[in-house]
């Protein structure tokens, strides 16, 4: 962690009053800062809150919305709902695992893209769905997700 | 400017991922160009629930709805919001058997055979201003409970209007907050759950999206009720723009009194805080939400476990109810609990919202008199199954409830009838399923969700649930032996018995209800290793044989 992140991450704690209760609080907000949770932070936490690092990680291992390893720059996140599974998810998955070269839950070694699934977007009118960094695309197919990948692929951009 | 026409752009997740911001920039800027900024209302709205066809557009007084609208139709938009008689035509809904253009909302059958009172104010009302709330009689029940009603009588209310809870056993509201005001303690907690976690259901995030003062007005009076100053809304990590929208009806609250020291100039202090959850399906159970409050682990207590009402948080006597739960509250209170008692059947009081997705023509968030029949939700609202196919199952209450087939479709809709039939009411997901769907692979997915969410603490959940997920595994890729259909009965008995907590406990329920109804669909796998519904794709399907 270098000086400039170790900064973020006062700035962050600083809104906190040290209480055990505000962990999952306060690694939410460092993993959106940061895109995971980093060895360093997390002993920052272990300090600020006084608690064993062994239970901050059994907290962030715990959670899925927590990563202990660095994610890539593009994240696609497909929906695994029961209304996508019924509408053809897996084969979206399949398509997105082939273009990208990817398994469920890697991140590519240049860091450009991370691919993952989740339980349910809640978008289920629109099954199948996925998430582009965040940003909700429905109604997909293989063919469909195979233009927005492409799209990332030019121009590096994510707001497709 | 209120008499004038309005423009609504829903907002909800749906619509926003269709591009619904930008149709609504698109308008703001052509109203601009064309000087009407002034005379046409222009809102941000919540989730109209008719998600498949958005980005939604809807015109008032008129009641005119738009569907699939793109930033490029704003001037055609504006132009019939004048008089609210000639309709874009090309973005009027059409019936989808006859081909009919139904320009207005109370036409559209999927509107037209619901009753929308726990909804009814979603897509109307802009939920990041109060004073749309407030227009809307927002905060009339809070002012009549605090100016006057004692809390028994307040609890009393919600235990004559029948209200039921979403859990499994749809246990009664009233008695919950009774156990609460009654269990000793002067430090106790409201907590909403909107842990939407069944993979199929949005009714919590689309609540929270479109209507949020509605669940904090049902918080403050059940703390009022409860004797409760602080309140907790748990909100699951995959919906930001629900924590967005609860954060900021809360603050907006806070400005004007309804939330903090001294409520309404009464002696009442309450304050609510998010509580943004990180992912976990289990932290739907109470012991298990509690412990993530705490900054643990989302381990379900273990038994014999105290009941959260009595030591919930910190111990704490707390009060945990879902966000319907909550937004019904205000709804009893202006209108009575003899009215909210009068609707439903005799033992399901007022309404069910349904997320309605899957195989079925019309998709989208749905509110549905209790004991209204299935056939008329799936083909009256839903407009049936498309693509010429027969229906085959809907699958209600996600991971816990079952899958229902063509026989039950007259059954009512209601908490006791689902459970009777192997499934229940829980989170009001409702799937449909058509014929190219395959029972064991439906029953599969549900299996391989509840073995990964399984929090490992107990072992018939955690080696049951991965057992039986290996099992259907092997049946849909052509390995299933002919004892695996008892073995999997068996496996659920144990299961469903011997679990810590209600995810265990009915993890098994997908798989009996499709045994239940659907056995010869097993059968086929196992003995001709052949998936009738061509799914499974090492299995011989229909077309290769």
């Amino acid at each position: 962690m270098d000086e400039w992140e170790e900064e973020v991450l006062r700035e962050i704690l600083s809104f906190y009053r040290g209480e055990r209760s505000e962990l999952i609080p306060i690694l939410l907000e460092i993993q959106a800062n940061f895109g995971y949770l980093p060895k360093e932070a997390i002993l920052f936490v272990s300090e600020f809150l006084n608690v064993p690092e062994g239970h901050i990680y059994s907290v962030a291992s715990f959670y899925k919305a927590f990563r202990l390893l660095p994610l890539g720059k593009n994240r696609i996140t497909i929906c695994r709902g029961t209304a996508c599974h019924i509408r053809g998810a897996h084969q979206i998955l399949q398509e997105a695992e082939k273009v990208l070269g990817l398994k469920e839950g890697e991140t590519s070694s240049d860091l450009k893209y991370t691919l993952d699934t989740v339980a349910c977007l809640g978008c289920c009118a629109l099954a199948p769905c996925l998430t582009l960094d965040g940003k909700v695309h429905g109604l997909m197919s293989p063919e469909k997700i195979k233009t927005v990948l492409a799209s990332l692929e030019d121009g590096g951009e994510s707001d497709v | 400017m209120s008499n004038g026409p309005a423009i609504l752009v829903c907002q909800g997740t749906g619509c926003l991922s269709g591009g619904s911001e930008e149709v609504f920039v698109s308008l703001e800027r052509e109203l601009r160009n064309l000087g009407l900024r002034e005379k046409v209302q222009l809102k941000r709205t919540g989730c109209h629930g008719f998600c498949e066809q958005g980005p939604i557009v809807v015109l008032e007084p008129y009641g005119v709805l738009y569907c699939k609208v793109k930033p490029e139709d704003a001037a055609e938009i504006i132009n019939s919001a004048k008089t609210g008689e000639k309709f874009v035509e090309h973005l009027v809904y059409c019936d989808p058997s006859t081909g009919n253009p139904l320009p207005h909302y109370r036409d559209i059958p999927f509107y037209g055979k619901q009753e929308r009172v726990v909804l009814g104010r979603c897509g109307k009302i802009d939920p990041e201003n109060i004073e749309d709330y407030l227009r809307t009689d927002g905060y009339l029940a809070l002012r009549k409970v605090l100016l006057e009603m004692r809390p028994e009588d307040v609890i009393e209310e919600v235990k004559r209007s029948g209200l039921r809870g979403l859990g499994g056993a749809g246990f009664p509201t009233g008695k919950k907050w009774e156990a609460s005001a009654k269990a000793p303690g002067d430090q106790k907690y409201v907590i909403c759950n909107g842990d939407e976690g069944d993979p199929g259901a949005f009714q919590d995030r689309s609540l929270m999206e479109a209507d949020p003062h509605a669940i904090i007005e049902g918080m403050i009076i059940a703390g009022y009720a409860i004797g409760a100053k602080k309140g907790y809304v748990y909100v699951r990590a995959e919906y930001p723009l629900a924590v967005k929208r609860m954060r900021i009806a809360i603050s907006q609250a806070r400005k004007m009194g309804f939330l903090g020291r001294g409520i309404l100039g009464t002696a009442f202090d309450f304050d609510i805080e998010v509580f943004r959850g990180a992912g976990a399906f289990v932290c739907g159970e109470s012991t298990a939400l509690v412990r993530s409050i705490e900054g643990d682990k989302g381990w379900p207590k273990p038994l014999p476990r105290p009941r959260t009402a009595e030591k919930g948080l910190w111990g704490k006597p707390t009060l945990l109810n879902n966000v319907k739960t909550f937004a019904n509250i205000p709804i009893i209170i202006r209108y009575g609990s003899a009215w909210f008692a009068s609707r439903g059947t005799e033992k399901s009081k007022g309404t069910a919202i349904f997320s309605l997705t899957g195989k079925v023509r019309n998709c989208g968030l749905i509110e549905v008199p209790m004991g209204i029949r299935l056939r008329e939700i799936i083909y009256g609202i839903g407009g049936g199954i498309p693509n010429g196919k027969k229906f085959k199952a809907v699958q209600t209450g996600g991971p816990s409830g079952g899958c229902l087939p063509a026989e039950l479709l007259d059954m009512p809709v209601d908490f006791d009838s689902l459970k009777a039939c192997g499934s229940m009411m829980g989170s009001g997901g409702m799937v449909v399923m058509d014929e190219q769907t395959c029972m064991v692979d439906v029953a599969r997915y549900f299996l391989e969700f509840t073995q990964r969410e399984s929090c490992g603490q107990c072992i018939p959940c955690r080696i049951g649930t991965r057992q039986m997920f290996q099992i259907l595994d092997d049946i849909t890729r052509g390995r299933g032996r002919r004892e695996d259909i008892d073995l999997l009965l068996e496996l659920s008995e144990a299961i469903a018995n011997g679990s810590l907590c209600a995810l265990g406990q009915t993890a098994p329920n997908p798989v009996l209800t499709t045994i239940r109804y659907f056995r010869d669909e097993y059968e086929a796998h196992i003995s001709e290793k052949r998936c009738p519904a061509g799914v499974c794709q090492n299995l011989s399907s229909p077309e290769t044989t």
